[in-house]
């Protein structure tokens, strides 16, 4: 829903920094005398539009005025206009510093030449492990990321349903099926599900492979060295169409907010979602209710290894001029307590720092961090996890084609794999 | 006096520009003329050239051939909804919307009672961007939250009106009519206004019916109009973008071709060659339409 309004923000502020521009001309001289020259500002361009984390953020920035002695000028532009100007951004004049994604995304710009390298900084670097690093490094082994929060995929519901119901939590895909099924005869939606946005129903593709195919396999066919018409993805679409008459029906019509409120309501059982969706559309008194679990084991020689858990971060513009004072705030966003600050604020997301205190966390959070550092491996998100174009184009198409029509998987993966060769073959 | 004078020997004289008229015409014509090459012209021709490279809007060129055609055509899959949908666009918007535009304003010109109420009533949607429309129609047809589900009171099996790829389209159609309709009223009764009511007299006085003095007298008489909202109906149909993306950035049925175009293009995609060559469709889409529109309808007013 956001995008579109915020064209218009986004028109207007240009228009307003044109004529900002044209006034700054005339008062550059004096605004230079005054503020003591550029060296002592650092520009950092945001996509934290939402009021929560804007806040969150404005004050770890303000923290890091006041030890620094920096000035922090915040550049922030709505979330997904964000994401659909990114190439723009980092072409023209992007500012210093800029949020961004851990994996296959940022190793994208990193391999374009957009990003500045910062592997000297990670070798000063205390409490990340080396899954971080891996996440935070480009296709050459560099790192050019600095980790800030991350927020596991899980599967969410009420624990008062539960427990009023008498449903367990299902460790396997048999249990977690029957318990579907059992909520369905309850009058439940079994599933709560949104995919009008187009991602949302991306996580439970993913864990479906990773439970099923496992990390590695998930991974290179993300990274197109897979065929998708592999009898292996076509038993993920498989499994999933058996699941599909669990699923709240029009799932394409549907926000995730509205699945998240459906959950919310005790009209649907369980959803599978990130750690800071289903908490927004909860009231403050049904927030205690919340629980999770791992999305159940489907072949045990993977069990429930992999964890979905994007990453959001800090880069360091190419571009930028103020190299050494872009380094310098990233150093400080590394640290503990610079994560410690943002989380007392926004409690929806889990630092990435294993140094970082827990004692401001909620029962959910820690349940999050114990299923985090409990994963053999992280991976990111469908569309963090493959080409931009390949995700945006090909794959909220194909998923939502088959939500329309479970049954014709063959068709739908021979189409995904003529795509994705075109794609892949384009760079 | 002198002016007046200076004029009249103008005028009277043979037809010259001065050096300074030259100077003025030049400026006057020029800057509008350069403004149109560098605006219009220079990326409408951009785009035709990109449409044949491979470009990721960072890294190099390279040129491709038609190749960025051929995967349109054969392996694109939302390429024909697109088209199909834009074409139903414009068949819509001209088959339905626009006579029944033309019937509210025939039937407020005839000074219904309350006609300012209705004429102010149908005129609203116009003020409002598609965008809002398009934020509107979430709120009617939404599958668990929408009024018309509410109304319909159909809880156990709810009509997905915006997520059902058989019946979003028209959904939306009728969304984007709501607005479209305003519009072209609004034309035609301005049009109406300033027809001469002695023609109309004088059709009544020779005999002919109602319905024969709208079709033979009135409407000829509006042809300006006509072209008008002719124009208007083709390009807002094929430039129709903002309610589809704003209900669900044009997918799942709701395709069309300037969404793919933004989406290659201006979104995290970035396949800048790729989504130039969906624009030049687009534009050769539109052109056909525009020119046999145009064309015939200046062949027809000469002839008239």
């Amino acid at each position: 829903m956001a995008p579109s309004l915020s064209g218009h923000r986004i028109s207007r502020r240009a228009l307003l920094r044109g004529t900002a521009a044209g006034a700054g001309a005339v008062a550059l001289p004096t605004l230079l005398t005054a503020c003591g020259g550029p060296g002592n500002e650092v520009k950092i361009g945001s996509n934290a539009s939402d009021a929560v984390p804007r806040k969150a953020f404005a004050e770890v920035f303000n923290a890091y005025e006041k030890k620094s002695d920096k000035k922090v000028k915040v550049n922030t532009v709505n979330h997904e206009a964000f994401q659909e100007g990114i190439n723009r951004y980092l072409k023209g004049t992007p500012d210093d510093v800029f949020m961004w994604f851990a994996g296959y995304r940022m190793q994208f710009f990193a391999e374009q030449g957009q990003l500045a390298e910062i592997s000297d900084l990670w070798k000063g670097f205390d409490g990340f492990s080396d899954a971080l690093k891996a996440q935070s490094s480009g296709k050459d082994g560099k790192q050019y990321l600095v980790p800030y929060y991350y927020y596991p995929w899980a599967v969410f519901y009420r624990k008062s349903v539960f427990a009023q119901r008498g449903y367990e939590v299902p460790k396997t895909f048999d249990e977690f099926r029957a318990l579907a099924k059992r909520m369905d005869k309850d009058g439940l939606d079994a599933i709560a599900f949104g995919d009008k946005d187009g991602w949302p129903a991306m996580g439970t593709f993913d864990y479906l492979n990773m439970r099923a195919n496992g990390y590695d396999f998930h991974i290179s066919l993300m990274g197109g060295k897979e065929s998708w018409t592999d009898p292996r993805v076509k038993n993920v679409f498989d499994l999933w169409r058996g699941l599909m008459p669990y699923h709240q029906k029009g799932g394409n019509g549907r926000t995730w907010q509205e699945a998240a409120q459906s959950l919310a309501q005790k009209k649907s059982g369980m959803a599978v979602f990130g750690l800071p969706h289903p908490g927004q559309q909860f009231s403050d008194a049904d927030r205690e209710d919340l629980d999770f679990f791992a999305f159940p084991e489907i072949d045990s020689a993977y069990g429930q290894d992999a964890v979905e858990a994007p990453i959001d971060g800090f880069l360091l513009a190419k571009k930028s001029k103020r190299q050494k004072e872009g380094k310098e705030l990233l150093k400080y966003l590394a640290t503990p307590a610079a994560e410690e600050i943002y989380l007392k604020r926004d409690p929806n997301n889990i630092a990435v720092n294993d140094g970082a205190s827990t004692s401001s966390y909620n029962a959910l959070q820690k349940k999050a961090v114990d299923l985090v550092s409990n994963a053999k491996q992280i991976s990111q998100f469908m569309d963090r996890d493959t080409r931009p174009d390949f995700a945006s184009q090909v794959m909220i198409r194909a998923i939502q084609q088959f939500i329309n029509k479970p049954n014709d998987i063959d068709s739908l993966t021979k189409d995904i794999e003529s795509q994705k060769k075109t794609i892949f073959a384009a760079n | 006096m002198p002016l007046i004078n200076a004029r009249r020997a103008k005028r009277r004289g043979p037809r010259r520009f001065t050096s300074r008229d030259l100077a003025v015409i030049g400026v006057l014509l020029g800057i509008p003329i350069l403004l149109d090459l560098a605006l219009i012209w220079g990326p409408t021709l951009a785009s035709i050239g990109l449409s044949f490279t491979n470009w990721d809007g960072i890294g190099d060129i390279q040129w491709v051939g038609i190749d960025n055609y051929k995967t349109l055509f054969t392996d694109y899959p939302p390429f024909w909804p697109a088209v199909r949908n834009n074409l139903l666009w414009v068949a819509f918007l001209g088959c339905v919307a626009t006579p029944f535009g033309l019937l509210l304003a025939v039937l407020l010109d005839k000074g219904v009672r309350f006609s300012r109420f209705y004429q102010s009533t149908l005129y609203m949607p116009v003020v409002l961007s598609l965008a809002i429309v398009g934020f509107i129609a979430q709120l009617i047809f939404s599958r668990d939250q929408g009024a018309l589900n509410a109304i319909l009171a159909n809880k156990d099996n709810p009509v997905d009106w915006l997520g059902d790829p058989e019946l979003n389209i028209w959904m939306v159609l009728l969304a984007a009519a709501w607005r479209h309709t305003g519009y072209v009223m609004i034309l035609y009764l301005a049009g109406l206004k300033s027809v001469d009511p002695s023609l109309k007299e004088a059709a009544a006085i020779d005999g002919a019916s109602e319905t024969q003095t709208f079709f033979r007298v009135v409407l000829p008489t509006l042809r300006p109009v006509n072209v008008i909202v002719g124009v208007i109906t083709v390009i807002e149909a094929l430039r129709a973008f903002d309610i589809v993306y704003a209900i669900n950035h044009g997918r799942n049925g709701l395709e069309l071709l300037s969404v793919l175009v933004t989406d290659n293009i201006i979104g995290e995609a970035s396949r800048i060659g790729f989504g130039s060559a969906i624009a030049v469709v687009l534009l050769t889409v539109s052109m056909g339409f525009i020119v046999t529109y145009l064309v015939q309808e200046l062949r027809g007013g000469k002839k008239g």
